[in-house]
């Protein structure tokens, strides 16, 4: 559960008190020790494990995908999860129509890339500047339009997806499918992507100042709106990586698979504090490990799964109402 | 809802549209209207919160899911009239809603919705673990069902109380408080209105609306209160409707109602796709187009209509 | 010749407020422009009308090209570069960085123009690393003039430059500027509450009241009007 900041520096550039900061690696270090001695104690712990940082995994590439445009424009997007649902329905028709499984997915990559900025440009754009709560409206709007396009393309019915990854090896007793590795590897592979694209390159610097400072960035010669643009299409990337990823593990593909992911991505994306890219993948895969702990220790509460893991949440943010690696915000109250 | 009752004429023009509705509309239709009727009061809550104390939530859904659940519960169990517990969702919601409020205190913007979109998630989720109590996924069935005259009455006269009543809050000291904490908190702070006071009011008043709302749901769904209804859907509606109404109008919260009450009904008939898609394609594409034409509501039209009118 | 960057008739507002009513002025290629003026006066506003983040009307040409229509993005790629009131820069990223943004509009390495500012600002070579909100606010007041030199800017907009930076300072970033100005022959539109230094510089001047151009001429004359030396001279 590695952090995607370089640790102190970044933290204590967002001001953050660094008593506040150690506090949470603590948090982050004492949850890895209990991981990693359970996984050494049970194999099935250590199975939970590996199968929940795998959905975590999806749910950080989701969270991440938020924040990213929380970041630049404050707008939550609704629709993130159902833009990933509709590209992994179009990641399914590639493969029906012949392609193999990763040369869809390329392609999924790059249609999503174009929807995604296509969408900023088209509906999004013209609202952002004049009211922030209208275009998360619009993304309300999206999530629904969405959903029924699908629906009037595919069918509600259910489908099968060909699964990318078969058979499981062994890890020191622990029988690891290769799905889950899989899906680790490639999830936290494209983040790592995104996240060299923000660090390392001119775009990605250009993209970073856009969003912190807008008119700034403009006075620089960048081109602020391409930028936002851009960042959507990012994000939609993003999410069809975790939608594609995220199928295999639900086994079925139906218009409503990604709602729920949605759901567990927008908590981790809040207990990262929402405008920090290596918080949300932490937090994602924080809560897909805990989810996965508790309905597999604790099955007669799976009913309660969602309200409990937003107690958890909940109480988290009581405490620290920014969340984890949050900015704080001037304390009004 | 400003300072002075909206004038009096365009409420009178409400009425008389109402009351007479009913005697030349279809049975189905009156259900359609009486169903803009229980919206209607959901936005207006929510418009109270959003509006006059600048808190956001996309959790309102819960609160009739509260609501409409008491209702079903104490008819089946107790056979307690519909008013009354009407009365008694109105209370509890009420006091939910501080209970919420309180928490909110600590969470701003973002946080704020994200946690109501939490409550809105896992509200629904309740009547699964207590299901001896709450019926489980089969819902509670109220032991009195009544008819769609019954429901539009019911709704419109809610609606016209519960108008009066945010009239009345909204004028006086309370709604001046509002404005303050939703203008400016740090100012609010300074001239002595207690900003946890009036902020965790406001999200017990727009709860206790939303309960009322509730109650009115499940008796125009046959008295059934069943999970699946008060899913997360139910509260984006809440919330687009809010938005669609803009800022303390009548007009603007009657035509947010309306848009989430009928429109969705309406285009289910949609002939080129289908029922239930067609009816997704055609709502999302709607609120999509709405928002864009009127980044401010029903609300912000009529309020720039009126400048022009005036120059 | 026609000047490098001209303005005719130029007005701007901000929402129904108007900020400048129809302003003339030229800045001749190579030269320093001083731009004076009460508190309110519009000389922010007509920085910002040449840099197009405030929404103008009337003919702003800059080396035979309209910039009409432009917004601040492409007019800085025209080769302007616009040092706000109150720094801008990005206190969130590293110095390197924000330094890195200043060539944003440039092709290929930034590495000469480094060395360049670095010659200039000794101190930024050191903090390179260091996020730029740490930094002093004077020693962020001149990451954004480096930052502005390694765009390579024909004409630099700097807005009260001086702000926050103690005198030896000021001193230090004027010469700076007539360094670039002499060498290389940078154009400077210059606004600055500090006059005496800014006509010192400045080869012509304009003095802004009220959103309108009050007085123009070079800065000897200007030194020399009775109004401008009890305004903006003290003596
Ligand atoms: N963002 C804004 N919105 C509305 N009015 C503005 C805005 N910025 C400036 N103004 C108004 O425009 C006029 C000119 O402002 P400007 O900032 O150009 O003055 P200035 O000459 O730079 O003053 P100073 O010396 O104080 O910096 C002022 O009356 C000011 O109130
Ligand atoms: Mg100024």
């Amino acid at each position: 559960m590695e952090t995607l900041t370089s640790p102190l520096a970044g933290l204590r550039a967002r001001g953050i008190a660094l008593g506040g900061a150690i506090t949470v690696y603590l948090l982050l270090g004492g949850g890895a020790v209990f991981l990693l001695v359970g996984c050494l104690q049970s194999t099935r712990f250590a199975q939970l494990t590996v199968s929940g940082l795998a959905v975590g995994a999806a749910y950080g590439s989701l969270a991440l995908a938020l924040v990213l445009i929380y970041r630049a424009t404050h707008v939550i997007n609704f629709a993130q999860g159902e833009l990933a649902m509709a590209t992994t329905y179009i990641a399914y028709q590639l493969i029906q129509w012949g392609l193999s499984y990763w040369e869809a997915f390329a392609a999924t990559l790059a249609i999503a890339f174009v929807l995604g900025t296509a969408l900023e440009l088209v509906v999004i754009r013209p609202v952002q500047h004049r009211s922030v709560i209208a275009a998360v409206i619009v993304s309300v709007g999206l999530f629904i339009l969405i959903d029924g396009v699908v629906n009037w393309i595919w069918g509600g019915g259910i489908r099968f997806m060909q699964s990318p990854f078969s058979g499981s090896y062994d890890l020191g007793g622990v029988n690891i499918q290769h799905l889950y590795a899989g899906m680790l590897g490639v999830v936290l592979g494209c983040v790592l992507l995104v996240w060299a694209l923000f660090r390392f390159t001119k775009l990605g610097l250009g993209m970073r100042a856009a969003a912190l400072r807008p008119a700034a960035a403009a006075l620089a010669g960048v081109r602020v709106d391409w930028m936002l643009a851009l960042g959507w299409g990012l994000a939609a990337v993003l999410g069809a990586v975790a939608g594609m990823m995220y199928e295999p593990s639900q086994l079925l593909l139906t218009p409503t698979f990604m709602q729920e992911a949605l759901v567990y991505a927008f908590a981790a994306a809040v207990l990262g504090g929402l405008e920090s890219p290596g918080g949300a993948v932490v937090g994602g895969l924080a809560i897909g490990v805990f989810l996965n702990l508790l309905a597999g220790y604790l099955p007669q509460v799976v009913s309660l799964e969602v309200p409990f893991a937003f107690a958890v949440l909940l109480a988290i943010l009581l405490v620290k109402p920014s969340g984890l690696f949050g900015r704080r915000e001037v304390s009004r109250v | 809802m400003r300072g002075r009752l909206p004038a009096l004429g365009s409420i009178a023009a409400v009425a008389v549209l109402i009351a007479v509705l009913p005697f030349t509309l279809s049975s189905y239709n009156v259900s359609l209207v009486a169903q803009v009727g229980i919206f209607f009061v959901a936005v207006l809550g929510l418009n109270i919160l959003t509006g006059y104390s600048g808190q956001i939530s996309i959790g309102h859904g819960a609160f009739m899911a509260i609501g409409g659940y008491t209702s079903a519960v104490m008819s089946r169990d107790h056979h307690t009239n519909l008013i009354v517990t009407m009365l008694m969702a109105f209370a509890i919601c009420f006091v939910l809603g501080l209970l919420v409020g309180l928490p909110a205190l600590r969470l701003s913007g973002a946080y704020l919705a994200l946690a109501t979109f939490a409550l809105a998630i896992s509200v629904p989720q309740l009547p699964l673990q207590w299901s001896t109590f709450l019926g489980g996924t089969g819902g509670v069935q109220s032991h009195t069902t009544v008819s769609d005259r019954w429901i539009y009455g019911a709704a419109w006269s809610c609606s016209a109380i519960l108008f009066l009543l945010a009239w009345l809050i909204l004028r006086g000291r309370v709604g001046r408080a509002f404005r303050a904490v939703r203008d400016s908190e740090i100012a609010a702070t300074a001239s002595g209105i207690e900003l946890s006071l009036y902020k965790t009011l406001a999200f017990g008043i727009s709860a206790a609306y939303a309960g009322v709302a509730g109650v009115l749901f499940v008796m125009a769904t046959n008295g059934f209160a069943q999970p699946t209804e008060f899913g997360i859907i139910l509260s984006l509606q809440i919330l687009i409707g809010a938005a669609v109404a803009g800022l303390g109008s009548l007009w603007g919260i009657l035509a947010g109602a309306a848009f989430v009450g009928l429109l969705p009904q309406v285009s289910t008939s949609v002939p080129v796709i289908g029922s239930d898609h067609g009816r997704d394609v055609v709502f999302g594409l709607m609120v999509v187009l709405v928002m864009l034409a009127l980044p401010d509501g029903f609300a912000g039209l009529l309020a720039r209509l009126r400048a022009l009118v005036r120059a | 010749m026609t000047a490098l960057l001209e303005l005719q008739d130029v007005e701007a507002r901000y929402g129904p407020v108007r900020a400048l009513h129809g302003i003339s002025l030229a800045v001749e290629e190579g030269t320093i422009v001083a731009v004076l003026g009460p508190n309110g006066a519009g000389k922010t506003t007509t920085l910002r009308a040449v840099s197009g983040t405030v929404r103008r009307s009337g003919k702003i040409t800059f080396a035979g090209r309209s910039l009409g229509r432009l917004g601040p993005a492409a007019v800085a790629r025209l080769g302007i570069a616009h040092v706000p009131e109150g720094r801008g820069t990005f206190s969130e990223l590293t110095v390197w960085e924000n330094l890195r943004l200043g060539g944003y509009t440039r092709r290929g390495s930034i590495e000469p123009e480094l060395e360049r500012v670095f010659t200039y600002f000794p101190f930024l070579s050191e903090r390179r690393r260091q996020h730029a909100g740490t930094l002093s606010g004077g020693e962020q007041q001149m990451l954004a003039l480096a930052r502005a030199f390694v765009q390579r800017p024909r004409l630099l907009l700097l807005d009260e430059p001086s702000l926050g930076l103690a005198p030896v300072l000021v001193a230090e970033l004027f010469r700076i500027v007539r360094e670039l100005n002499e060498k290389e022959g940078l154009s400077v539109l210059i606004v600055e509450q500090n006059a005496h230094l800014a006509l010192q510089a400045a080869q012509n001047g304009f003095v802004l009241e009220a959103g309108k151009i009050a007085l123009a001429g070079t800065s000897e004359e200007l030194r020399a009007d009775d109004s401008v030396r009890r305004s903006y001279l003290g003596y």
